[in-house]
Formats: C-alpha cells, structure tokens, sequence
C-alpha cells in the first residue's frame, strides 16, 4: 500500500520533515519573517542572520504544517547556508520551478533539494513545498510576512 | 433498522450521480468531501442542459414565448425553495448567488439599514468564515458590537453563555449556523430563536449544511433569516437562497443596484421593486436557478426521513469503525450531530493524511475548513474532514477506516 507515494514521501522527506535538524528559532538575528498559507492554516516562521558579507551564517525556522513543509523547511536552510540574497532569490526561482515541473533546469547547485522534485505530481501540495521559500525571501528584504498564495 | 431505512436503496440512488463510476488513479472513487459539495444527479444535469437546449431566454422582461418559458421555469425554483423551506409566502425566497452572499446581503442590507450603532450582533465560535467576517465587516463599518457565544469541549453550543449574551437586550440579530461544517454539530436551532425572541432580537440560521441532512421549516422554527447553497443540496454552483420574513425584508433597504431591482428609474430619483426582487440586482444565475429546482425535487423524492435516517447511520457506523482506528480522534463529541466527521490520526499532518487517502482514491477535505476561530477554540491547527452524503455507503466508510490504519502504520 501506498507505494506509489514513495515518490514524494521519500525516506529524505519523512526524516526532516518528523525529525528536522533546523527547526529553533536564533537567538540573534537579522530578519525573521512569518509564511501563511491561508487556504490551508501552514504557517512557518523563519528567521536568518546574515555574515559580515550580507551572506545567511545561520538560518532556523519553526513550522506548523505538514511533513512536506517541515522537510522543505529544513533542506532549505542548509541549502541557502553561505549565499547571499541574490544567489538564494536565484535558488529560490529555480526551486520553485522544480516543485512545480519536476525539471530542474540547474540541480548541481542544490543536490540536496531534489528530494522534494515529485511534489509537481501532487498540485495541491505545491504551496507546502514553497511556502519557507516566500518566508525567507521576505525575512532576507526586510520584510515580516509572506503567502504563498 | 426501520422501513424507511429498508426502503432507501443506496445502490438505485448512486445510479443517479453518473460521477460515482469514476474511476480516480485506477481506483473507484471513494467520494467523502459533500460538506464542501455535493455531486450532482442527472436531474439536475438534465435540466439544466435542456434548458440550454430548448428553452433559454433572459428572464422577467422578455415578450416573447422563450424568455416566457424560461421565466416560468426559474421562477418554479423560487416555489420549490419555498416549499422546501416551508416559507408561508414564495417572496420570502430570495435568491443569490451562494449561502456567502446571502449573510453578506444581510449584514448590508439589514445590519446598516435596520441595526442601529451600539446595538450587537451575536455569532458563535463555530461558525464558517461566511458568518464571521461580513460581521466583523459590519463592526468595523458601523459601530455594532459583535458577540462571539463560546462551543463547549465536546463541541456544542454554550447555551448558557448564549443566553448570557442576550441578557442586556442590546443584541439586534443572532447569525449561528444550524449545523457545524467542521463537528457536524447540529445547533438547538428552536432555543436559539425562542431565547432571542424574548430578548428582542432577530435570528439568522446558516444552514448550509443543515439543509442538506434533514428538514428545514422556518415556520415552525419561527426563524426570521434562514441561508443555504445549492450547490450542497446536490444542485449547481452559483445559486443560494436567503429567505426571509416577509415584513423583514420589506424593511430593508436594497443590496445592490441596477437592473430587474427597481420599480421606476429617473434621471433624478429611483424607486425599488417589490421583494425578493428588490434584492435581486442583474440578470440572475437562470440556469442554475433551474437546476436548483431539479435538486430540490430530488431530494424532496427521496424524502427528508430516508435520508436522514440512511445519513445516521452512516455517522454511527464511521464513529464506530473510526474509533477503532488506532491513534485517531475524533474531534467533537456532540449528542446531536450529522454526517460531517473530523479527525486527527497521531503522528500524521491533515494533509499528508489526504495525500495518502486520495492515492487510495478517496476524496475527504483537510485544513481548517474555513472555521479558524473553532480551530483555536479547540487548540488544532487542521484537521482531516469525512462528509457523507445520499450517496455514501457503509463500504465506502470501511475502507475509509482501513486505509487511515494504513496510513497511521506509513507515518509510524
């Protein structure tokens, strides 16, 4: 049963997104912003602290949603580790390209996110993939909410 | 089980709704999302094809022999509607466009045209969005003061509280629905309007989804605004109904302008229609309209006793398989409740619960079903939704009840 869902609950994808390894809020911090997905209540805050370059030394977030926005949630903040705004707004057009295709135009730049590429089968669920996306583009403008609607 | 059990044959009545042979992933589709819309019957498809076909027109204003007919037919809905309503007078029927409108022309038209600043409006804690924020709207825009009547832990009403909120007099209109979309609670819908009749203010009923489960009679409620949907009652999208006392409506003041609305247009001034036209501004939803009629007399076939006696069993039947499930909770524990179940399964989100279930071709609804405020007032976040129908089998609950055990063992 089921294991024509394994695509997207893969075994990555149900270890983040029961046990992430990022989910804390910084104690220090340069932006922090809250994702709401109104159709369906996800909500995630996420916070960022940025080097002496403007580039994310640190990232952390806290979620209430599902495993596919905990897992998302938790890859990217290792993903965008050690970039700075433009590169991560980069990331974050080719993720959201991924999660909606399923093509991942340049994978090589972030392996590790390739993981959520099935989420493009489930429509619904895209929103949950993308949602700590919008949270941290806004947390890295200065800004203190985003939707992914 | 009793006659009228033993005489509602499931099997002859999916055979109306050609969506059930749907196959969905290769599986049969296992439909349990009614609460958010119901399928429709070829009746309803039928009528409103043939209208299509055969006789369409604009409505109201037309001579000619089509825009007659079709005239004629639409307004065959407003009868219908009222006798399913049991209204005493057919210009108690208002039509609009969904139950959402039907409360927003209400908060317009009767919160700022009859409720005076400083007077409260009361809702309750389970309300669906529809019957919070045209409140809150109305607060904001003209001075009432909105009273929330607080739901027990088991998910009922606090009529005690209810009654305390009604105590100083102020309260103008109680707006509460009749059944929870989100605990398939149904409310006391009789004390809820005989303690604001005492009181001095008037009720509206939301029954978008009471309507759907058993018989509605605004008479013998005495209710002065009840609201429901069409497109839940097994007819189509675009067409509600908000009736209303007849003196009641007199009373208000339009809710949009423009055309079909009015008695006489001047350059300078504008006189309006008689009710429900009044409130009916442009060409209305005329197909929809009949096939709403259609949906009413299907329903009105089968006979409100069947269906809520096949609906109850139903519900024991899911209570019973889903509390054996291992980690699930049902949320709600109402003594008088319908075929709207929702539950939490340990360890497992809303949404990847209705991932897995969908794979297993079975369609339910998950998130805060557009009732945030009870969400908090039970300290959830989402939960995951099952809603019956005429249509929904004891076999389909089954394998609603093994697949959520299979579920748990995937998250486990």
């Amino acid at each position: 049963m089921f294991e024509d869902v394994r695509d997207l609950y893969n075994a990555t994808i149900l270890a983040r997104g029961r046990k992430p390894l990022h989910m804390r809020r910084l104690g220090e911090f340069d932006g922090t912003a809250r994702g709401d997905n109104p159709m369906c209540g996800d909500r995630v805050q996420v916070w960022v602290r940025r080097d002496g370059a403007g580039a994310v030394a640190e990232a952390g977030f806290e979620a209430r949603g599902c495993e596919i926005s905990k897992a998302s949630a938790d890859l990217m903040v290792e993903a965008v580790q050690g970039h700075g705004a433009a590169q991560i707004g980069q990331m974050f057009a080719q993720f959201t390209t991924m999660a909606r295709t399923g093509a991942c135009p340049d994978c090589a730049a972030f392996t590790a996110l390739r993981p959520l590429a099935s989420v493009h089968e489930y429509p619904s669920r895209v929103k949950c993939a993308t949602l700590p996306w919008h949270a941290l583009m806004a947390a890295l403008h200065g800004q203190e909410q985003a939707s992914s609607e | 089980m009793n006659d009228v059990a033993q005489n509602f044959d499931v099997g002859r009545i999916r055979g109306e709704f050609p969506i059930l042979g749907q196959t969905v992933r290769g599986k049969n589709l296992v439909f349990l999302d009614s609460a958010a819309s119901a399928q429709k019957p070829r009746a309803v498809i039928e009528a409103m094809v043939g209208a299509m076909q055969t006789q369409y027109a604009n409505i109201h204003r037309g001579l000619h022999w089509m825009s007659e007919r079709t005239t004629e037919a639409y307004e065959g809905a407003r009868d219908a509607a009222a006798r399913l309503l049991n209204a005493a007078d057919r210009h108690e029927i208002v039509f609009t466009h969904n139950s959402t409108e039907g409360i927003n022309l209400l908060a317009h038209s009767y919160g700022r045209g009859v409720l005076k600043p400083g007077q409260a409006v009361v809702v309750s804690e389970m309300e669906h969005h529809s019957n919070f924020v045209p409140w809150q709207m109305l607060r904001d825009a003209h001075g009432i003061e909105l009273r929330v009547a607080p739901v027990t832990d088991s998910g009922e009403l606090d009529m005690a509280a209810y009654e305390a909120l009604l105590a100083d007099d102020r309260v103008g209109l109680v707006a509460i629905t009749h059944m929870s979309n989100v605990l398939g609670t149904y409310t006391p819908a009789a004390r809820i309007v005989s303690l604001a009749h005492a009181h001095g203010a008037k009720v509206m009923l939301d029954g978008s989804q009471a309507v759907v489960h058993r018989r509605v009679d605004v008479q013998a409620l005495d209710v002065d605004f009840y609201v429901f949907t069409g497109h839940k009652l097994y007819g189509p999208t675009g067409i509600g109904v908000l009736y209303g006392k007849r003196a009641l409506l007199d009373e208000m003041p339009p809710f949009m302008g423009g055309g079909d609305m009015i008695s006489s247009v001047s350059v300078r001034r504008s006189t309006w229609a008689e009710v429900p036209h009044k409130f009916e501004a442009g060409t209305p939803a005329i197909l929809e309209g009949i096939g709403l009629k259609a949906a009413i007399e299907f329903v009105e076939a089968i006979g409100y006793e069947a269906i809520a006696a096949h609906e109850a069993a139903l519900t024991d039947h899911a209570l019973a398989r889903l509390s054996g499930v291992d980690g699930l909770s049902v949320i709600g524990r109402a003594q008088d409740r319908g075929g709207v179940v929702s539950f939490t399964l340990e360890g497992a989100h809303a949404h990847d619960v209705a991932t897995l279930l969908d794979r297993a071709g079975i369609a339910v609804r998950a998130g805060h079903h557009c009732a945030e405020p009870l969400m908090h007032r039970l300290g959830l976040q989402s939960t995951a939704r099952a809603s019956f129908g005429i249509y929904t089998t004891h076999a389909e609950i089954d394998a609603l009840a093994d697949t959520l055990a299979q579920v748990r063992e995937f998250f486990r």
